[in-house]
Formats: C-alpha cells, structure tokens, sequence
C-alpha cells in the first residue's frame, strides 16, 4: 500500500504507468495474487456495490426505527423533475442515501472505505457511469484510483470514526470518490490528488458523533454531503482549480486534528449530536430490554 | 491492510465492528469447535452490549456461529434459521473484560458434545482477535492458518512440535505461549504462511502429552 499520493504521482511519470495500474500491481505484489484475480476482485466489488443500490427496499426501518425510506422520497421527487440541485446531483443524492440507509436496515453494501461511509463512492461512481456510460472495466480503474486514495489516508492518518471521527470516514470516502471522478474524465495522478486535497479539506475536523452509537444519525445524511463533496472537488480540478495545500499535507493535516480531537466526538457516542438533548432522549428510547 | 479493506468488505450492515466483526468471531468460535453448534451461551460485554442490538451483534454473532459469512442475507434471519437447524442459544450480559471494548464470551456445545469455551473481541474494520479459548489468553486474528495445541507444560515441547511442521515446508508466521498455571496445561498457538496437511494434524495429536490439538484452516474461505 503506497503511503504517499507524491510517490504515486512520480512513478506515474518515470514508469509511464497510470495510477490505478500502480496501485493494482502494488496490491497484487503484496497479497502474491495475480493481475488477473485482483481485477475480477474489483469487478466483483463494483457490482456488489451496483447491487447495493438496486436492491434498496423503501420500506424496510433499521433496527431502532430511526432510519428508512429517504432515498424513496428523493426518487419521486427526481421523478417530478422537481430537484432544486437537477437531475445528475439529484441521483447522487439518492443513491447515497439507498446505499447507506440498506446498511442500517442490515442489507448487503461494501465498506468503502467504512460501512458508515459506504454511501459515498457507489453514489458517485455509478452516476458518472450512468451518465457517461463508461464500461465497467473503467469503473474498477476508478475503484482503484479511489482504493489508492485511501490507502494513502490509512497510512498517514486512520479510515477509522473511533481513531479520528467522521473526518476520517466520510472525508476520507469523500476524498477517493472525487480522486476517481476525476480519473473517469481523463485526469492524471496530479488532478486526482488535487480532487482528493479539495474533497478532503472541506471535511476535516469533522466530529464522529452516532445517535445512540447507532451507524444511522448522523451517518446517512453525510454520506449525501459527502457524495455531492466529491462531484463539486471533481468539476472544480477539471475547470483547472487548484488546492493551494497539497493532499499529501492536507491528510498529515487530518491525522493531527485527528490525534487532537476528543474521545467524546471519536464514536463513543458522548460528544456531539449524540450528546444533544434529543440524541440522549433517542438513547433512552430505543434502550435493550 | 490491502486494497480490499479499503473498498470491502462486502458485507451486511450496517457496522463492521459491531455487525461483521461479530459474524466473524462467532464464525471461528464455530470452526474451532469443529462441528456444528447444538448450544450456545452468549454473553455480550462492552460497546456489544450497550449498542449491539441496533447493530444487529445478536443476529450477527448467532449468524456466524451457524456458520454464515460476513455477506450473507440469512444475517438478520439468523434467529430463525438457529431455530429451523435447531441449534439453541441464550444471550446474556457478561461482565466487562479491561482491554476488550467489543467483545463476546460463548460456551459452546457441540453436536457430538464437544465443549469449547471462547472469548472473541472485535478491534475496528471487521478484523477481530480470539482473546481466550478454554480459559487461557490467546491473542490471535484467525486470518491466517492457525493452530492451537494444548498440552502438559513440560520442558521441550516446543523442540518437539516445530520440525514437524518443518517437515512439512509449512512456514511459521507467528508463534505464542500461553499456560494455564506453571506446570499444568500450555497452549501454543501458531499461525501459518501455508495450510497444513492432515498428515502433520495427525502427527501433532500422537505427540507424547499432547492433549488437544485444533486447527484452524483458510480453505473455503476467500
Ligand atoms: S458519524 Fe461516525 S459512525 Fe457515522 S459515518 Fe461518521 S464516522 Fe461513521
């Protein structure tokens, strides 16, 4: 696992490799698999997460009640034509809240790189192949730039809420998708971190604080923001923005608000939106007998 | 960490620790008992007890004592397939171990009347580590080939059990001690580069003092 975007963009250069190609051949030298097994893997991935919003069921309720049926109410209104935001951001919307409310109703989805943030990455991948119609062995590339992303995020700082809150999980989801995005528009190594930099910066310092400790409030609204984070990251690399802080920097930048952050706000659920009067009364509500 | 714990595991949510991680401990709880489950004790302690039920830990860890993966649909039905299998379980509060935040105790009985008694804790991502088995600490991942082999604590066994593994060209990745008490029983776990053969499982078990040996294999797994 690289542990650095800059590594990956130098190689991309002396090796004339793409980046999802060195992350590929990185994997498959580390875990001794073949090129072969490693991209039907992918291919695998891609269509569980492809399932994970086909399958959604509107009337299922997660396990607590507090969660089911949004990406339903998003779809009739895309079906009006009503979506304030049009129609490509408006089923981003609706795929992140699909994928990830299945998850709190204890259907099948793909932790990527979290199940709490499993969302994020589905939503905006499957968009841009609907829209564009890339085939899907261009897809599993982008799954692989978006892994590459991550585990760069893993090294320098944690894809873990408990180790660094919710920074660390949809920001950190946020950050691969609009480094994939961008790649799906013929971006190199250096717009894809550019996209992972400005989808990243926009969320540090975000606090992971679960109603109850429950994967649900404020989980699957974030996973929308954190879709429709990286579509905005991807528009603003390919329009030639750059983020003046490079993302290398932008994750060491992560880890240490990470490491400053307090335990309150790190899962325990004590901090945060679940400390609030109405997440203490949710709490008491839904207690184990 | 490799590329498919950043995008995977495919899994059924909505928590890797709290829903797979448990999947996966009561699946090597199962695998360790090696035969299916009759009766199961349950005791959830930590964070498994405050929020498992919104996470599903109960039907998860009963899932995976029936043997189910981290993927499957039966997760949330595991209750009734147990029930449909007939495979009988309680589920109680434990008392909280230090160091352990996620973790579960099972007292196991199997369908033959093997008994086994584990302590599983789920450390983040999915993975997990196996903290006690029968009453000793054990502190391994069960994502490698691995083998657990009780014996009398006497001086050199651990001379004799290595060259059969030798032997066979099976490459020790990781070896651990533990004892019950000095001069009772010790159990050596060892975990794997390679599957170990069933000639080598036979060997380990005619061994002089050698009281049990379980072997915790990959195959069939991804
Ligand atoms: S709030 Fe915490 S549990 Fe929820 S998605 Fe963010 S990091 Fe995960």
């Amino acid at each position: 696992m690289y542990d650095s975007l800059n590594q990956i963009i130098k190689e991309e250069k002396e090796k004339k490799t793409p980046f999802w190609k060195l992350v590929q051949l990185d994997d498959c030298h580390e875990s001794e698999t073949t090129v072969k097994e490693s991209m039907s893997e992918v291919m695998r991935v891609y269509t569980a997460m492809k399932d994970s919003v086909i399958n959604y069921d509107s009337s299922l309720k997660s396990q607590s009640g507090l969660v089911g049926g949004n990406g339903e109410k998003i779809r009739r209104r895309l079906n009006k034509r009503q979506m304030i935001c049009g129609d490509f951001i408006g089923t981003v919307i609706e795929k992140a809240l699909k994928v990830s409310e299945s998850n709190a109703c204890m259907k099948r989805i793909v932790a990527a790189p979290t199940a709490g943030s499993c969302g994020v990455v589905p939503a905006v991948l499957i968009s841009l192949q609907e829209k564009e119609g890339f085939s899907d062995e261009k897809m599993c590339e982008a799954l692989y730039v978006a892994a590459g992303i991550g585990g760069v995020i893993a090294s320098k700082a944690s894809i873990s809420g408990a180790q660094h809150g919710c920074q660390a999980e949809i920001g950190a989801a946020s950050s691969m998708a609009a480094g994939a995005a961008v790649y799906l528009y013929g971006g190199d190594g250096s717009d894809i971190a550019n996209a992972a930099a400005l989808a990243l910066k926009n969320l540090l310092g975000l606090a992971c604080d679960p109603v109850a400790g429950l994967v649900e409030v404020p989980c699957v609204k974030r996973n929308v923001m954190g879709a429709v984070n990286a579509i905005t990251s991807a528009d603003l690399t390919l329009a030639g923005i750059k983020s003046k802080i490079p993302a290398d920097e932008v994750f060491e930048a992560m880890n240490k608000i990470g490491r400053n952050m307090n335990a309150d706000i790190k899962e325990t659920a004590e901090g945060g939106l679940a400390a609030t009067k109405t997440g203490n009364r949710i709490k008491e509500s839904i207690k184990i007998k | 960490m490799n590329l498919f714990d950043i995008i995977g595991p495919i899994m059924i949510g909505p928590s890797s620790s709290h829903t797979a991680g448990a999947v996966k401990i009561g699946n090597v709880a199962r695998r360790l008992l090696g035969e299916d489950v009759k009766k199961a004790e349950i005791y959830f302690m930590g964070s498994f007890l405050s929020t498992g039920k919104g996470h599903g830990t109960d039907r998860a860890i009963v899932a995976g004592l029936l043997g189910l993966a981290v993927d499957d649909d039966g997760i949330p039905n595991s209750f009734e397939i147990a029930e449909k299998r007939k495979m009988k379980f309680t589920i109680k509060a434990g008392e909280d171990v230090e160091g352990h935040p996620n973790a579960v105790r099972m007292k196991l009985i199997g369908v033959s009347g093997r008994k086994i008694e584990v302590m599983g804790n789920s450390v983040g991502g999915g993975r997990i580590e196996i903290c006690e088995m029968d009453g000793v600490e054990t502190s391994f991942s069960a994502e490698a080939p691995t083998l657990i082999i009780q014996n009398e604590d006497k001086p050199g066994y651990v001379a004799e059990i290595t060259p059969i593994l030798v032997k066979e060209h099976v490459n020790i990745a990781t070896m651990q001690l533990h004892r019950r008490k000095r001069g009772t029983i010790a159990v050596m776990v060892i975990e794997c580069d390679q599957e170990i053969p069933d000639s080598c499982i036979k060997a380990l078990k005619k061994l002089d003092g050698v009281l049990e040996v379980v072997y915790l294999s990959m195959r069939g797994l991804e």
